[in-house]
């Protein structure tokens, strides 16, 4: 870095570039776009749970003031479209191939959950589209909802073929040297589990603009989406038979996704369809009703834990029985979320020589579950952590002691779990001494004591977790189901006047990337941020890339870049010493000056660019003109960061209401780009992981219907719920990527949901209180509280 | 929202000749529950009889009572000077009502007419024995509530005023839904010399009511020892997935309790 220059590099907190735009009001979503002559589309919807279609009249409706077009089933299936497709399909244990039930865009003939899309109604205003949504007459023949995870196995087959509503039955792990374990045992522990479903909430709702171009027959969507390339590709490919070259997909600024942005639904693909159908522009935007209803869910498992302990406290074995409720039709990453993305957890940061796990998929009435901020890896957590307390309570140990006995030692990486995952590099001990140290873990007593005094019951709970983000490699992923790669691209264009643009295949619906992205371009080029943009979300610009979820765009997109940027640097070389006339290998590249080594002789940064675009003075022999290098990176295997989150709470017991008095973490990132960027994901994960422990629930009751369809019912964590978060980081680096980094996206999320209701449960043992299922709401914890004083009392 | 005519009226007078007139016209007070729900498309009126600028919105001590407009935005009862030495439990509830921009839009007579069961100026008006007067008449509390979201006012009958006798001590302690901050269970005690009274928002299957079982207590003994195990039946009391008939019964208890406290 030249000196008296700020460093805008890797490791600087640099401010938020892409907030400026946001803060005044200039950034760019899809319902800011309109296109000339757009017709609107509302999309009636199921208010029933299960039924058959009967009839669909929409002639009424039809001759209503405004109306272009009403498209229902029917016409889905006179044009042969495909549905949605499941992106990754694991193998059941027997090694058969799970059920892949059809999703119709338009319902057609059945619909299936309360929200089910029945027919699309296109006008000139959304308000004309809603008065004749209004006037179709559907009949139902209803049949009882199936809602509860555990009846629905012997219920009515909501899909005709599909035995016992499973898509898929899979397995991993050895169960027989796990039942060996079992066998050997000095200690069986058992814990039910329940983790709540919860609904993403994302502030920007979906939305969709579609346009076609009857002059060049192309295609344009504007959507919201974190991966707009995979949505042309399924669109295109699997659902309405589009060239790729001849469709545009556009994800402008997205505000916020958290997983529920990954998948395809049948909104935008109806909008694409119809642009050319109707011969005009159509438009969607989901209000928060339809996003309720609509986008799909995360989590909802119920597991049976067992873990082996010997009689020394060690772990010998572990075995997770798992039903997963995927709603009634399979979206994207619904079957990987609690197989391969949960199973492979299990281990935690702990040395389990014996995993077995069992998971069904199970098909209900309720809207599609899939990948939400973690994606199936809090749910490991979750349960792996909340059975470690239960595991500690039961054998007499303090709950940090009986962890660190069982932490994978710091000297035993590359660690293969028991779980097919190989873990790079970690150390856990010191980031639990650091959040013990952060949190005065040995002073706890004394504040339990004195909120005692107050009447309150105060409890600590922790969760030192693990994380596998970035997954890879694609080869691997492919041998396990995948049907996508996982490699992330960069194109690094240097502009004849040395300004930079990144174009990647990644995408920011909140991350910050416009910010770290060229971050490691300057610390890379030596130049300063101004002159370098991140370009993303559009597939007429940025090469084939898979988007961002699961933590993986600085890992693999940002490794990438520093791939891409590593080419430009080498070319750069050679144009340096064929104007400095020396040989390639005496070049150096340092604080953006090209430098015969030795010597004061340099070229600038710039001065390169511009011979690469003016190549008067070039070495056309070796090299052609232009500088831009683009590079596809698949990494060699997930990387996974680790920490440890301690939670402190004061319970009213009259009242029930948890308060969340403290909170510390210490986490392993491997290096920082911006630690600014990472702590403010890390406060956001832990607020999401807060909210589901504490606040959130999606509550469906017997029809089907969702009781907690608005924010009237929905219980959001709030700013005030939280206490000031105490985020440190402790470093060991990936070690095989080229900036040693691993990801911090879901960390919090992942972490803080076990953390919380440890700390619940312990605040609450005193009483007897020996568990509580999330979300804990005021109402569980003081029924706890009754039922353990009635279970005393007799 | 449905399309519908909008209309301001000049006066009370205006404004019930206007609502005579339509087919189905509403009131538009602070429109803090009636304009979500057009936007919802869960009602249709033909007409919105705007209030605002009917001259309702006002303050006054009348030596006994304090008498509130109709049209008297929360901010303005929670920020009155005369309100807060007055009654400064009145005060108290208007101030955490929704959040700052429903204090600024709603009034008291668009929640009292309403009559939402979880909303928290009900609790207040039947503790206090408020009456409610109208265009053509004045309704005691007693007389006024009449079941969830019902009232006993009468087709285009408009409130003017509120009044509230001034207690002894009073306080009010609510218990917000977690997701929606209404009260759960929200409890006015109210201190007068001829005995104490208490009512229970958020809880009731018929809305606001007062729980004669802890104004008896209360009656003997105006401390929070004395109504130490007191609640109310769970019969009655409204069951959701937030809390129980049960829960809301014991909440009753411990709101009453911390509210008696409150008063000091």
């Amino acid at each position: 870095m030249p000196e008296g220059t700020v460093n805008q590099g890797i490791g600087a907190s640099v401010r938020r570039k892409e907030d400026k735009r946001f803060l005044i009001g200039k950034g760019n979503y899809t319902d800011d776009i309109n296109r000339a002559g757009q017709l609107h589309v509302y999309f009636l919807r199921s208010p029933v749970a299960f039924a058959d279609i009967v009839s669909i009249n929409k002639q009424k409706a039809e001759k209503a003031s405004g109306v272009a077009a009403i498209l229902t089933g029917e016409d889905v299936a006179a044009d042969g479209l495909g549905g949605p497709i499941c992106g990754w399909v694991p193998t059941n244990k027997d090694g058969s191939a799970p059920s892949e039930p059809p999703h119709p865009i338009l319902a057609n003939g059945r619909v299936r959950y309360v929200g089910d899309h029945v027919a699309a109604v296109f006008a000139e205003t959304l308000d004309q589209a809603m008065s004749a949504a209004e006037l179709i007459d559907v009949t139902y023949s209803e049949m009882p909802a199936i809602t509860d995870l555990k009846t629905a196995i012997d219920s009515t087959q909501i899909h005709d073929g599909m035995e016992n509503n499973t898509y898929f039955d899979w397995e991993l792990g050895d169960e027989a040297a796990t039942n060996d374990a079992f066998d050997k045992a000095a200690t069986i522990v058992n814990v039910d589990i329940r983790n709540n479903r919860v609904i993403p909430n994302a502030m920007e709702p979906r939305a969709a603009v579609a346009d076609y171009n009857t002059g060049d027959g192309r295609y344009t969507l504007f959507t919201t989406s974190q991966n707009p390339q995979l949505t042309r590709l399924v669109i295109g490919a699997f659902m309405l038979n589009i060239p790729e070259s001849k469709f545009r997909v556009v994800a402008p600024d997205v505000g916020g996704g958290f997983g529920s942005k990954i998948y395809v639904y049948p909104e935008e693909a109806v909008c694409v369809w119809a642009s050319k159908k109707l011969g005009r522009a159509v438009k969607w935007t989901a209000d928060r009703t339809q996003a309720f209803l609509g986008d799909a869910h995360g989590r909802d498992h119920i597991s049976e834990v067992k873990l082996a302990l010997d009689k020394n406290n060690r772990i010998t074995g572990l075995r997770v029985d798992t039903l997963a409720n995927l709603g009634a039709y399979l979206s994207a990453f619904a079957m990987v979320t609690p197989t391969y993305l949960h199973g492979t957890l299990l281990s935690g940061v702990y040395d389990i020589p014996a995993i077995y796990t069992n998971v069904k998929g199970i098909c209900t009435n309720t809207v599609n579950v899939d990948a939400y901020r973690g994606a199936g890896r809090p749910e490991a957590t979750y349960l792996l952590e909340r059975t470690m307390d239960v595991a500690a309570k039961q054998v007499g140990m303090d709950p940090a002691e009986f962890r660190r006995l069982n932490f994978i030692p710091k000297d035993a990486f590359p660690y293969q779990t028991a779980v097919a995952l190989q873990y790079d590099v970690g150390d856990y001990e010191p980031l639990l001494d650091r959040a013990m140290a952060m949190i005065d873990y040995a002073n706890f007593e004394s504040r339990r004591a004195k909120s005692a005094k107050n009447g309150k019951c105060r409890g600590i709970g922790i969760s030192t977790y693990i994380e596998a983000c970035g997954i890879a490699p694609s080869a691997v992923v492919g041998a396990l189901g995948g049907r996508v790669g996982l490699y992330e691209s960069a194109v690094v264009r240097v502009d004849p006047t040395g300004t930079i643009s990144v174009l990647t295949g990644t995408h920011s619906h909140g991350q910050g990337h416009d910010t770290t992205f060229a971050q490691i371009v300057c610390d890379k080029l030596g130049v300063g941020i101004e002159t370098v943009e991140i370009v993303h979300g559009d597939s007429d610009r940025t090469p084939f890339g898979m988007g961002t979820y699961g933590s993986r765009s600085l890992a693999v997109g940002g490794t990438a870049i520093s791939k891409a940027l590593d080419k430009v640097i080498a070319k750069g070389k050679i144009i340096a010493a064929h104007m400095l006339e020396a040989a390639d290998a005496d070049i150096e590249f340092k604080d953006g000056k090209f430098t015969v080594m030795g010597t004061d002789r340099e070229k600038s940064f710039g001065e390169i660019a511009l011979s690469a675009y003016v190549p008067h003075n070039f070495p056309h022999d070796r090299l052609e003109p232009g500088l831009e290098e683009t590079s596809f990176y698949d990494p060699l295997n997930f990387t996974y960061p680790s920490g440890t989150h301690i939670a402190e709470v004061e319970i009213d017991p009259a009242t029930g209401v948890v308060e969340l008095v403290d909170w510390v973490c210490c986490d392993d990132f491997g290096n920082l780009i911006n630690p600014m960027v990472v702590e403010g994901q890390v406060h956001g994960g832990i607020a999401q992981g807060v909210g589901q422990a504490l606040y959130e629930e999606a509550a469906y009751n017997d029809n089907g219907q969702l009781l907690s369809a608005s924010y009237m019912d929905y219980c959001m964590p709030r700013a005030d719920h939280f206490p000031s978060l105490k985020v440190e980081n402790l470093v060991t680096a990936c070690t095989h990527n080229d900036l040693g980094v691993k990801g911090c996206g879901e960390a919090g999320a992942i972490a803080s949901p076990p953390a919380v209701i440890n700390a619940v449960v312990d605040a609450l043992s005193p009483l007897g209180v020996t568990d509580i299922t999330m979300p804990a709401t005021p109402q569980k914890v003081w029924q706890a509280i009754q039922a353990a004083q009635t279970k005393a009392a007799e | 929202m449905y399309s519908t005519k909008y209309v301001k009226a000049k006066d009370i007078d205006d404004a019930a000749t206007i609502m005579a007139s339509a087919e189905d016209g509403k009131f538009l007070a602070g429109g803090m529950t009636l304009i979500p729900t057009l936007k919802q498309r869960l009602a249709n009126p033909d007409c919105l009889v705007d209030l605002s600028a009917c001259g309702l919105s006002a303050i006054n001590d009348d030596g006994s009572s304090i008498r509130i407009g109709a049209m008297t935005r929360h901010v303005d009862v929670a920020e009155s000077a005369l309100v807060q030495k007055a009654i400064p439990a009145i005060a108290d509830l208007a101030g955490h009502i929704g959040d700052r921009q429903v204090r600024n839009h709603g009034t008291i007579g668009g929640s009292l007419a309403n009559n939402d069961p979880a909303a928290c100026y009900p609790a207040a008006l039947l503790a206090l024995g408020g009456t409610v007067h109208t265009q053509n008449r004045s309704i005691t509390a007693e007389d006024y509530f009449d079941g969830m979201f019902e009232t006993t006012l009468e087709e285009g009958e408009i409130i003017r005023e509120v009044s509230l006798p001034k207690p002894e001590k009073a306080a009010y302690v609510k218990f917000p839904n977690p997701a929606s901050r209404y009260a759960m269970v929200g409890v006015f005690v109210a201190k007068f010399a001829d005995g104490v009274r208490v009512a229970v928002t958020g809880a009731g299957e018929d809305g606001v009511f007062r729980a004669s079982d802890l104004e008896a207590a209360l009656d003997a003994n105006f401390s929070a020892d004395a109504i130490a195990d007191g609640t109310v039946s769970a019969d009655g009391l409204m069951s959701d997935i937030h809390a129980s008939a049960e829960y809301r019964a014991h909440l009753i208890g411990e709101m009453t309790r911390r509210a008696v406290k409150a008063c000091g």
